[in-house]
C-alpha cells in the first residue's frame, strides 16, 4: 500500500496522520513537500491538519493553489482516494471537490475537545469496517470548522448519502452542536464517496497507550479497502 | 529570497548627542554611565548607549539577582547543561536529552495581552529549538487580578487567545499549566511560558563555540521598528497610563516561527552550524554580543544587509528592535550555499550580515559609516552586579480560632464553595482553546492527571511535566513557600508515577530596590535551594522577572517551578480517574493545618496563619514509596493534596471519573480541608499492597461526595469561568 501525506508550510499534523496509517497498515506513508509536482501512483492521498500559510488569508485558500495540488486534484477526480482532515478539509472545500464551506466556529474561539461522531453513510473506501450509526470518539482542534452549505445542496447531499459524519452525544442518539455546523455535520464525501473531508482528527484516536483508539476501525477500513 | 536592497541614510538623520541626562532616560544609572565612559575612553554614540543600556538592564544582566542565584544547586549526574545557555539540558536516557526553560512575558502581556502572550510563547519555543530540540510540550503559568477588577476579563481573553493561537499554529501541544487570581496582580499580571523539547545528546547546539573567520548569518522575519527597548521596559515599574508603551510590545507571527523551526532542525541535521542564538530580548544586540562573548571573539556586521521591513531604519533601531522570529547563525566558512538552500525551501528571509574577527569588539557599519565600536567583554562581564539590601518580611498574623469552623451546611457546603472558587474552578474555558494533542503523543493533557504526560516518539517512555507555585504561601513565608513550590512540583510528577529530574524556575517579584522585596527574593532562593538539594532536583534554567509593581504595589512573590521528569512506561501512569469499588486512602499523614489555606480564605475570609511546613525527608520518603506503588500497579489513581485539602482532591478525582465515593472520617474542617504537605490521595484495589501508613477514606462508587452529586459539583466547578467570561457573575 502506498499512501502519500502532503506537507505544506504550516502543516503540523502530518506526523499524527503518518503514525496512524503506519499503525493500521504497517507501512510508513511518504511525506511529500508541497512544492513537488509529481505524486506517482498512490493508493491513498492525505491532506493533513495544521495551519498552512498561517491561515492568514482564508484557511486552506493558499495551500489549495500549491504546485502539488494540480496533481492531487487530477488524481482525486480520476478516483484515487483522498482523505482531507481539518486544515486539509479547509483546502478541500477551496478546491470544490466537495460542496460547502467552512466558517469561523460559532463561538468565535478555537476549540479543542473530545467529541463523538456518528457514521451517517458508509463508503467502500473509507468506512469498510464501520456501520451506519456507529459512534467513534475523536477530538476536534480547529478555529474554523463551522460547515455551511445551501439548503438545496444539503438536500441533495442527504439524498446521495454524502454526509459522512455528524457530531453526536455519547450514545449517538442525539446530535450535538460543536462549532455551529449545519445539521452538526463533521465530515462529507464527494458524490462517488472516494473523497472524504472532515474536521475532527481520527488520527489522534488510534493509540490505546494514550487512552483512545476509538478510530481504529476507521483506519483499518481504509487500509483493507486500499489493499484490496 | 535575497538580502535587503541597499537603502540610503534618511536625509538629515543625525544621532542625538549622548549626555548623562539621556543616559538616565535610557535607564542607565549615573555610576553605570561613568563606567561606560571609562570603558570606552570617550562618550558613547547614541547606538552604543542603546546597546549598553539593554545589555546592562535588569532583564539581560540579572544585576540584582545574580548574587543570589549562585546559591541554587545546578548539578546532578544527569544534567548536561545548567543555567547559562538558552535553556537547560538533561539526559533522559537512550541517547536523548530534554531541553527546557520557562520565561516570563509579564509586562508586554499587561500592555497588550494578545501579542504579549503570543510572543512569550514564541520566545520560549525559540530558546529551546535553537539548541537543537524539537519542542514537544508547552505549559504556562498565569496569574490574573481580582475577577471583579474591570480589566481582568479582557486580560484573560487576550492572553489565552494569544497563547493558543501561537502554540496551536506552530503545532506544539499545550499540555499543562495553572491559573490563579489575586488582587495583588490587578495592575501586573504574570504570563510565564514553558517549553520542553527533545534532542539527541550528540546533536545539541550552543551559543558558544564561534571562532575567527566565520560568516554571521541572519535568518527569519525582517527587522522592523517593533519592540524597541522592550528589555528596558521590562526592567522598570509600571505606573498608570503605561498602556501607552504599546509600541514597545512585539508582534508575533507563528507561521514564520514554524518555518524557522523546521528550517533550523533541517539545517542542524547537516554539520554547517558552529553556533546559533535566537534574537529574543534586546534582539540583534544580545544575540550578537552573546555569541561574541562566549566565543571570545569579535563581530563585524554590515547592518545594511539586515533584511528590513521598513525603510529608513537606522543602526540604533536595528540593534534594539525586538521583531520576532529571528535567528543569528554562525556557519562554518564556505557552507553558506547549503544553508541558504534550506532557508529558501522554507521561504525564509536570510542574509550574511557579517563575520567573526579576532579583535573582541562589536563593530557595526551602515550607510558607509561605523556607528558602534565597543569592546565585547565589558558588555557582559562588567555589567553591574548589585548586592541590594534585604529586610526581613513581617510575619503573618496568627490564624483566628474561628478558621476551623465548618459552615452551617457542613462539609458538603464547604466543598461546593471551594470547588467553585476562582482558584479551584475548572480552567476548561482556557484549555479548550489550546491544542494539547497535536503530534499524537499526549497521554495526559490539562485536567487529566497531576502532571502532563507526553510520550517520546517510538517509545513507551514519556516526559512528565508540571508547573507549580502557591504565591499566598510565599507571601506569608518566602523560604517555606518557595520550598513548597519545589516540593509540590516534585510531588505532582511523582503522583503520576514519574521520576522527577530537574526544574526550570521563573522568579516573579516586585521592585528589588526595596529591601523587603529583596528579602523575599533572597529567602525564596534559600528555600528553593534547600528543597532542590534534598529532593535531588537541580535547577537547570530559569528567568528572573523583577519590578512587577504598579504604583508602588508589588505582586505576591511568585517563584514558579517548571518540573520535568520521566516515566519509563506511560501505560503505567496514574491518572486522576478511578473506577468504582476501589479503596480510597490518604498517605503522608493527617494533620489539619488551616493557616494560609483555601478553606480559611474562601469560607472565613482569612488570609492569615503560618504556612504548612514542608518536611523534605518525609516528602522524599512518601513520594518514593508512592512512585513504587504506581509502578507495581497497586495505585490505580492518584492525586496530591494541595489547594483545598483532601476533600477537594477527592472531588477532583470524582469529577474526572464520573463516580462518587462513600467517605468516612471526622466532621472536621482540618482533616478534610487542611493543606499539610507531602500527602497523596490514592485509589487502590489492593489495600494490603500499600506500603505506607495510610488512612482509609472510603470506597469509590455511587454518584455523590459528602451528599453532593458529582454532577452538581461538576456544574459548579465548570461553570464559574465561562459564566464569568460571559459577564454572568
Amino acid at each position: 500500500m502506498k499512501s502519500v501525506v502532503v506537507v505544506f508550510p504550516g502543516s503540523n499534523r502530518e506526523k499524527d496522520m503518518a503514525d496512524a496509517l503506519e499503525r493500521a497498515s504497517g507501512h510508513r506513508p511518504q511525506l511529500l513537500w508541497h512544492k513537488e509536482t509529481e505524486l506517482g501512483k498512490p493508493d491513498l492521498m492525505v491532506l493533513p491538519g495544521g495551519f498552512s500559510y498561517g491561515d492568514y488569508l482564508r484557511c486552506g485558500a493558499i495551500a489549495a493553489h500549491s504546485p502539488i495540488m494540480k496533481e492531487v486534484i487530477r488524481l482525486a477526480k480520476a478516483g484515487t482516494p483522498l482523505l482531507a482532515v481539518c486544515n486539509g478539509f479547509q483546502m478541500l472545500v477551496e478546491t470544490r471537490l466537495v460542496p460547502g464551506a467552512l466558517l469561523r466556529n460559532a463561538s468565535l474561539k478555537f476549540i479543542c475537545k473530545q467529541t463523538h461522531l456518528r457514521l451517517e453513510s458508509e463508503s467502500k473506501t473509507f468506512t469498510g469496517k464501520m456501520k451506519t450509526g456507529d459512534v467513534i470518539h475523536v477530538p476536534v482542534a480547529h478555529g474554523e470548522g463551522n460547515y455551511v452549505v445551501t439548503p438545496d445542496m444539503l438536500k441533495s447531499m442527504n439524498d446521495n448519502g454524502q454526509v459522512a459524519f455528524r457530531y453526536c452525544g455519547r450514545d449517538g442518539r442525539e446530535l450535538v452542536d460543536i462549532n455551529g455546523s449545519v445539521d452538526s455535520i463533521a465530515g462529507v464525501y464527494n458524490e462517488t464517496k472516494t473523497i472524504l473531508g472532515m474536521m475532527p482528527h481520527p488520527e489522534d484516536a488510534t493509540d490505546a497507550t494514550l487512552g483512545n483508539d476509538s478510530a481504529k476501525p476507521f483506519f483499518d477500513g481504509i487500509v483493507t479497502a486500499i489493499a484490496r | 529570497m535575497t538580502a535587503a536592497t541597499a537603502q540610503k541614510l534618511p536625509e538629515k538623520f543625525r544621532e542625538p548627542d549622548v549626555t548623562p541626562e539621556l543616559a538616565a532616560e535610557f535607564g542607565v544609572k549615573a555610576d553605570e554611565y561613568a563606567r561606560i565612559l571609562e570603558i570606552l575612553g570617550r562618550t558613547p554614540t547614541y547606538t552604543e548607549l542603546g546597546i549598553f543600556s539593554v545589555m546592562w538592564s535588569e532583564h539581560c544582566s540579572y544585576k540584582s539577582s545574580r548574587a543570589h542565584l549562585s546559591r541554587l544547586p545546578t548539578k546532578a549526574p544527569w544534567v548536561i547543561q545548567g543555567p547559562g545557555e538558552g535553556a537547560g539540558v538533561i539526559d533522559i536516557g537512550d541517547g536523548q536529552a530534554a531541553i527546557f526553560k520557562m520565561e516570563s512575558h509579564n509586562h508586554p502581556s499587561y500592555i497588550e495581552p494578545y501579542q504579549g502572550a503570543a510572543t512569550g510563547v514564541g520566545g520560549i519555543l525559540r530558546d529551546v529549538f535553537t539548541m537543537g530540540a524539537r519542542p514537544v510540550a508547552n505549559l504556562n503559568a498565569l496569574r490574573f487580578g481580582d475577577p471583579s477588577h474591570p480589566k481582568t476579563r479582557q486580560l484573560i481573553a487576550g492572553v489565552v487567545k494569544g497563547i493558543g493561537d501561537y502554540g496551536n499554529s506552530v503545532g506544539v501541544p499545550t499540555v499543562g499549566g495553572e491559573t490563579n487570581f489575586h488582587p495583588a496582580y490587578n495592575g501586573n499580571i504574570l504570563v510565564n511560558a514553558m517549553t520542553v523539547g527533545v534532542a539527541d545528546t550528540d546533536k545539541i547546539f550552543y551559543s558558544r563555540g564561534a571562532s575567527v573567520g566565520q560568516p554571521v548569518v541572519y535568518v527569519g522575519s525582517k527587522t522592523g521598528r517593533d519592540g524597541i527597548h522592550g528589555a528596558t521596559m521590562s526592567s522598570a515599574e509600571f505606573t498608570e497610563g503605561d498602556e501607552d508603551q504599546r509600541p514597545t510590545v512585539q508582534v508575533g507571527d507563528p507561521f514564520t516561527e514554524k518555518l524557522l523551526l523546521e528550517a533550523c532542525l533541517e539545517l542542524m541535521k547537516t554539520d554547517c552550524i558552529v553556533s546559533l542564538q535566537d534574537m529574543g530580548a534586546a534582539g540583534l544586540t544580545s544575540s550578537s554580543v552573546e555569541i561574541a562573548a562566549k566565543g571570545e571573539i569579535g563581530l563585524v556586521m554590515d547592518l545594511d544587509k539586515v533584511p528590513m521591513r521598513e525603510t529608513g531604519m537606522v543602526p540604533y533601531e536595528i540593534m534594539l528592535s525586538e521583531s520576532q522570529e529571528r535567528m543569528l547563525v554562525i556557519l562554518k566558512p564556505g557552507r553558506e550555499a547549503e544553508a541558504n538552500a534550506i532557508f529558501e525551501k522554507w521561504d525564509l528571509d536570510y542574509a550574511t550580515i557579517g563575520h567573526t574577527v579576532e579583535r573582541r569588539y562589536l563593530t557595526l557599519n551602515m550607510y558607509g559609516r561605523t556607528w558602534c565600536d565597543i569592546p565585547v567583554p565589558p558588555l557582559v562581564d562588567e555589567a553591574p552586579k548589585y548586592r541590594r539590601p534585604t529586610a526581613a518580611a513581617a510575619k503573618p498574623a496568627p490564624l483566628d480560632a474561628k478558621a476551623s469552623q465548618l459552615p452551617a451546611g457542613g462539609l458538603g457546603e464547604a466543598l461546593e464553595k471551594l470547588i467553585g472558587c476562582p482558584d479551584t474552578a475548572s480552567k476548561k474555558w482556557i484549555y479548550e482553546q489550546y491544542d494539547p494533542l497535536v503530534r499524537g503523543e499526549t497521554k495526559a493533557g490539562p485536567g487529566q492527571a497531576d502532571a502532563a504526560i507526553v510520550r517520546l516518539e517510538g517509545k513507551q517512555k514519556a516526559l512528565v511535566m508540571s508547573s507549580d507555585c502557591t504565591p499566598r504561601y510565599v507571601q506569608a513565608n518566602a523560604r517555606m513557600g518557595a520550598m513548597q513550590a519545589v516540593a509540590e512540583s516534585w510531588r505532582n510528577i511523582t503522583a503520576v508515577g514519574g521520576k522527577p529530574l530537574a526544574i526550570t524556575n521563573n522568579l516573579n517579584f516586585g521592585n528589588p530596590e526595596k529591601p523587603e522585596i529583596m528579602g523575599q527574593f533572597s529567602d525564596a532562593i534559600d528555600g528553593m535551594a534547600e528543597a532542590c538539594k534534598a529532593l535531588d532536583y537541580p535547577v537547570v534554567s530559569g528567568n528572573v522577572s523583577l519590578y512587577n509593581e504598579t504604583n508602588g504595589k508589588a505582586i505576591l512573590p511568585t517563584p514558579v517551578i517548571g518540573g520535568v521528569g520521566i516515566i519509563d512506561d506511560a501505560r503505567k501512569a496514574a491518572m486522576l480517574n478511578f473506577k468504582p469499588g476501589m479503596t480510597l486512602m490518604l498517605v503522608g499523614g493527617a494533620c489539619g493545618h488551616l493557616g494560609q489555606s483555601l478553606f480559611a480564605r474562601e469560607i472565613h475570609g482569612l488570609e492569615t496563619g503560618e504556612v504548612p511546613a514542608v518536611d523534605l525527608q518525609h516528602e522524599k520518603k512518601t513520594g518514593d514509596a508512592v512512585r513504587a506503588m504506581i509502578d507495581a500497579g497497586t495505585i490505580r489513581a492518584c492525586h496530591d493534596v494541595s489547594d483545598g485539602g483532601v476533600l477537594v482532591a477527592i472531588a477532583e478525582m470524582a469529577m474526572a471519573s464520573d463516580y462518587g465515593a462513600d467517605l468516612e472520617g471526622p466532621q472536621d474542617a482540618g482533616f478534610w480541608f487542611g493543606e499539610d504537605q507531602g500527602r497523596y490521595v490514592i485509589a487502590t484495589d489492593n489495600p494490603e499492597g500499600v506500603t505506607l501508613p495510610a488512612i482509609i477514606l472510603g470506597t469509590t462508587g455511587g454518584d455523590s461526595i459528602m451528599g453532593v452529586k458529582v454532577e452538581k459539583l461538576r456544574a459548579i466547578n465548570e461553570n464559574w469561568l465561562p459564566d464569568y467570561m460571559n459577564g454572568k457573575n
